[in-house]
């Protein structure tokens, strides 16, 4: 479908207008919640003495007996040649069923600490209109992963916590911060000047990791008014993970409308940004296809391609 | 393009992207277990919760969670701070100096961790091993100057097992006794109460890791007394016990070796007594 003509605004402004401020920004602003949420969870013991979370993203207890541990640490535990007690293997089981059921990188844009310091860092980046810099292919991640699993074993640690900025800011923030503060810095300075989207987008091996595990899950984006979609490239503008979105939004013929690749990070900014409601939050079995009220009948995506 | 060459040039892309990306990963691993093997040297005064594994193992066991150090209801342990404490970021330890481990009965700390890092095993604190007391500066510790400071001893938890006082002569004075603060490794827990409470300024006794504290003998010693008395006999047959040499003149008198001899009345005249073989310059001997 074509622009219509219409002169190119800025991102989100159609958005904006249609939907009102709310509207287009509404997961952003539910994303930030949650993300506040989780990390309140854990700063009410030290802060105010309620100990109803304790530990860090890495292994926590809450209410005294639901044990959460980072499935990515406990695999790199086995593999540096400890066995896990039983309290940290259901931990992270437990972890890792949730995850698998509602999408591995909702822990990326949902809970992790680190996304509001490269979402703004995106967002100076693009007020800035800097160049996108080095673009590192999306798989380094999982090509990293397999180099922190390799080094786990060879080395006997569990390698990645040594490094890993994911952990470290959390944990700084809920026992005491040190360097912490330079960490964070780095990888903003990172997705600034050096690589676009670069930690969460095609470095950070916890990132690929959680991928992995959502391969399967069932809460997904789709592009279920694709028909209706005016080709404003909003979405592309400010989805992290940008290549996930044609397969579904352009996909030819009986193409799902499914968001299935595994680095959607369920972040729903799409949802947001989108004047035509094109997207939405749906289950993995869902690959209806919804016609567009302004062609007004429903047509079949074959159809209309070949037109 | 032809299909055929197309597909020679994609297959040429995937592998030099594929031995790129391999190389990459080869470097950042490599710092990456740089780093790790960086991670290990543990700081002396940095002593690991009660139960830890041994160091390697500590670090393949640990997820620095920090469930020990919020159980832990005297606030000893902390997770080390990146760039600022020692020991690898994010694991737990204390510093004994600042404070010391109270070796709670129930060891709520090795209860919290849920990886066994600390090793639950470990089911009395006396079990312990976090380190070991040594008494590292002999010059200063107020006891052997000859005070009766004794603060360390008295502290100990574990007191008359891991610190005794040692009687000894005060050469110096001539006439008083040192009363030397003397650690039993064998019972000390490394809990370092006795490093807190030293009365000095910088600590004469500290708690130090075991593998600095500690030396330790080759497997293929024995002790031929404790051999001896576990056999009830020596235990080489057919030994012919000499007679000891003893210090002091005269010695070489095989008879009456140091000057005792059996026979001799005391000076009292009761049966045996001493007798020099020799004579004091000026005099008759005794």
């Amino acid at each position: 479908m074509s622009t219509k003509g219409k002169v190119h605004l800025p991102t989100g402004q159609e958005a904006l207008e249609k939907k009102g401020w709310y509207g287009a920004h509404k997961y952003l602003v539910l994303r930030r919640l949650s993300q506040a949420f989780f990390l309140f969870l854990f700063l009410m013991g030290p802060w105010f003495g309620i100990w109803w979370v304790k530990g860090n993203l890495a292994g926590s207890e809450t209410f005294g007996i639901l044990p959460l541990n980072d499935p990515l640490i406990l695999g790199q535990m086995m593999a540096s040649g400890h066995w896990p007690e039983s309290t940290a293997l259901i931990g992270g089981l437990i972890v890792l069923v949730v995850y698998a059921l509602i999408g591995g990188r909702v822990y990326c844009s949902w809970v992790c600490p680190i996304n509001p310091i490269t979402d703004s860092a995106h967002w100076l980046h693009d007020k800035l209109g800097i160049q996108k810099g080095w673009q590192p292919k999306r798989a380094t991640r999982y090509w990293l992963l397999g180099a922190v699993f390799i080094v786990s074993a060879l080395t006997g640690t569990i390698a990645w916590e040594v490094v890993n900025p994911v952990t470290m800011v959390h944990r700084g923030l809920v026992f005491g911060m040190g360097w912490v503060w330079g960490m964070v810095l780095t990888i903003f300075l990172f997705d600034l000047l050096v690589a676009r989207r670069g930690w969460c987008g095609h470095v950070c091996p916890v990132g690929a990791f959680y991928s992995l595990v959502g391969v399967k899950s069932l809460l997904r984006v789709s592009a279920v008014r694709r028909d209706a979609c005016d080709d404003c490239m909003d979405c592309y503008a400010v989805c992290p993970e940008n290549q996930v979105i044609s397969p579904a939004l352009k996909g030819k013929g009986g193409a799902t409308p499914l968001i299935l690749s595994p680095d959607c990070t369920n972040c729903g900014r799409c949802i947001d940004v989108c004047a035509m409601d094109v997207f939405a939050f749906t289950h993995r079995f869902d690959s209806n296809v919804e016609a567009s009220p302004d062609t007004g009948a429903a047509i079949v995506p074959s159809e209309k391609t070949a037109a | 393009m032809s299909a055929a060459n197309k597909k020679r040039v994609d297959r040429r892309r995937f592998l030099t992207d594929s031995a790129r990306m391999a190389a990459g990963c080869a470097v950042a691993g490599s710092l990456l277990a740089y780093v790790t093997r960086d991670a290990r040297a543990l700081p002396q005064q940095a002593i690991r919760p009660p139960g830890a594994l041994a160091e390697d193992d500590f670090l393949a066991a640990c997820i620095r969670c920090g469930l020990c150090v919020r159980d832990c209801p005297y606030d000893t342990l902390v997770l080390a701070d990146l760039g600022q404490d020692g020991p690898a970021t994010g694991t737990p330890f204390f510093t004994a100096r600042d404070v010391p481990c109270e070796m709670c009965d129930d060891i709520p700390c090795v209860a919290a961790c849920p990886t066994g890092a600390l090793d639950k095993d470990l089911t009395d604190i006396e079990d312990a091993r976090m380190g070991t007391a040594v008494l590292v500066d002999q010059e200063n510790c107020l006891n052997f100057l000859g005070l009766r400071c004794d603060v360390c001893y008295r502290v100990c938890p574990m007191i008359d097992e891991a610190i005794a006082l040692e009687l000894r002569h005060n050469e110096r004075s001539g006439h008083h006794a040192i009363f030397a603060p003397t650690v039993f490794a064998e019972a000390c827990t490394g809990c370092g109460i006795c490093e807190k409470k030293c009365v000095l300024p910088e600590p004469a006794i500290k708690v130090l890791p075991v593998r600095l504290a500690r030396g330790e003998p080759a497997d293929h010693y024995r002790k031929g007394w404790e051999e001896k008395d576990a056999k009830g006999a020596p235990v080489v047959e057919g030994i012919i016990d000499l007679p000891d040499r003893l210090p002091g003149p005269g010695t070489d008198n095989l008879a009456a070796p140091g000057g005792f001899e059996p026979g001799l009345g005391a000076v009292d005249g009761s049966a045996g007594g001493f007798q020099p073989t020799f004579t004091l310059p000026g005099g008759t001997g005794q």
